[in-house]
């Protein structure tokens, strides 16, 4: 398993849940790396959404064992894909054609369900009607709240801005538009006093 | 005085027969003053001074939102109802002052939706046509289908036909024409928000529907003026302000508190906006929950009550008030 329990913090941060099946003609499902393993177990609980399903994930790795289970489980489409932004053409075109009535489940790292959640949201899907399941890295999608650079993946707090190089102290302080957490300079008053970075929840 | 329920003096300056059942009345400030801009789907509380009784009826605005010089409503004949709609085709004549709440929007556009689709039953036109006209004033897209009885009885129907022949279908129920429900749900874009205003059964069958079809509940907007039903008198006592008093037949429980002079808080009148909540402390019968505001659970714990459509069928009820 590759759940991991997030402590309670602001109002502002996400909350994750667990995938449940909902009434549609229509489910979109987007995952990766470990999102699969959600995906699977929501094929457990009803095996009737998949032949209406359409999963789009983003397997990182091509040798990921989770490519043929997902096979295994019967959608109508699989789309495996590298990464997130070689899947955002289809993700985008999809919630074009899409009808009132599409049901959207997000399973995997915050940084692929921000960044898909907001697609889905700007496409109009209320962000509330729509399901996340955290699993796998804890690693976060940060916005640089000084040259609005976003980096990627950050695992340790504090972190070094990969645009304008500043340090930055890692926040709960999250945003749907830009689907990126806020990170804010550690050292602006005594420049150079950076403490040591420290592995998110570590 | 009750949040949201500040008053304006109006005066009555016309009143249109539209058909045998509805009359559209305007009102203007009696100090020639400009009334407040609203937004499409609000409700003003009509009082009306009914011999010694005072009756307080919500109706929705259907005016131009924008349109400060005067506000119009629509009322629909209610011959077995508690005498408001009565009142107000028989009693009322242009030139009239009368009292009536600033703007309350229970129904509000939301304005996210990439398109609104509207769905009226008979006198439920009234709040889309503000609505519609807020949406044509800033290019929002928007299809009405609106059920009626007839075309003698279809409010409006015309009038919204003519102006936007494209945008409105209506359907007549003696010509057995019937919204093709499930069909028009299903094909429409992501991003768009259902509003339905209507008899109960049209409101239930709409949002069933919506709900079986995997509509989110977000994009699901109703409203449904329940009018207070008569039943058998019974007794309430305000445990705060220690009071006792008697709840008539054609009265209800709001009505009653307000008669003993005891400010409640009150925004809708219909069991819909929940500011009337009140806590109950003992109740002598069974409490008849009639409003759409409290969960079913909290209906069956006997601890709250809606006092503007619901009552009680017993004894006496004692309240935290």
């Amino acid at each position: 398993m590759s759940t991991f329990e997030f402590p309670p913090s602001i109002i502002s941060r996400p909350v994750y849940g667990t995938l449940a099946p909902r009434r549609g003609k229509h489910h979109l499902m987007i995952a990766d790396a470990e999102g699969a393993e959600a995906l699977l177990e929501l094929a457990g609980k009803d095996a009737a959404l998949m032949p209406r399903a359409h999963i789009i994930y983003v397997s990182g790795d091509v040798e990921n064992p989770f490519v043929e289970k997902l096979r295994n489980i019967a959608p109508l489409h699989l789309y495996v894909g590298p990464s997130y932004n070689a899947a955002v053409p289809r993700l985008r075109r999809m919630l074009q054609d899409a009808h009132m009535g599409l049901q959207v489940y997000l399973a995997g790292t915050e940084g692929l369900m921000g960044q898909a959640m907001l697609e889905a949201t700007s496409a109009g899907i209320p962000h509330t009607a729509i399901q996340t399941e955290h699993r796998g890295s804890v690693a976060r999608r940060m916005q640089c709240v000084h040259c609005k650079g976003i980096t990627e993946n950050v695992i340790t707090d504090p972190f070094t801005c990969s645009h304008c190089g500043l340090h930055l102290f890692v926040r709960d302080h999250y945003s749907r538009r830009i689907a990126a957490y806020q990170g804010v300079c550690v050292d602006a008053e005594d420049p150079g006093n950076v403490p040591p970075a420290v592995r998110l929840y570590s | 005085m009750s949040a949201g329920t500040t008053k304006i003096a109006v005066t009555v300056t016309d009143i249109v027969p539209l058909n045998d059942l509805v009359t559209r009345f305007r009102f203007e400030r009696t100090d020639g003053g400009l009334l407040p801009t609203f937004s499409g789907g609000a409700h003003t509380v009509v009082e009306m001074k009914d011999g010694g009784k005072t009756r307080l009826n919500p109706y929705s605005l259907m005016s131009d939102p924008s349109d400060q010089t005067a506000y119009t409503i629509s009322v629909r004949r209610d011959d077995a109802g508690r005498g408001g709609s009565l009142f107000m085709h028989r009693n009322v004549t242009v030139g009239d002052e009368m009292v009536i709440s600033y703007p309350v929007n229970l129904f509000a556009l939301d304005l996210r939706a990439h398109k609104h689709l509207m769905i009226a039953g008979g006198i439920g036109i009234t709040p889309f046509m503000a609505q519609i006209k807020q949406l044509v004033a800033t290019d929002g897209r928007f299809e009405l289908h609106y059920a009626c009885r007839n075309q003698a009885l279809g409010t409006y129907a015309d009038d919204l036909t003519a102006a936007h022949t494209t945008k409105v279908h209506v359907y007549f129920d003696d010509d057995k024409q019937a919204i093709d429900l499930e069909n028009l749900l299903d094909g429409q874009p992501l991003g768009t928000h259902l509003y339905v205003c209507g008899p109960k059964g049209m409101i239930n069958w709409v949002r069933k529907t919506a709900e079986d079809l995997g509509w989110p509940d977000e994009a699901v907007h109703y409203e449904e003026f329940l009018a207070p039903q008569s039943g058998k008198p019974f007794k309430v006592r305000l445990a705060k302000s220690n009071l006792e008093f008697e709840v008539g037949e054609h009265q209800s429980l709001l009505e009653a508190i307000e008669a003993a002079g005891v400010d409640a808080p009150y925004l809708c009148r219909g069991g819909a906006c929940g500011q009337c909540e009140t806590d109950v402390i003992e109740a002598d019968g069974e409490i008849l929950h009639r409003d759409h505001w409290l969960e079913d659970d909290e209906k069956r714990s006997g601890r709250k009550i809606m006092p503007c459509v619901s009552r009680l069928e017993g004894r006496i009820i004692v309240l935290d008030r």
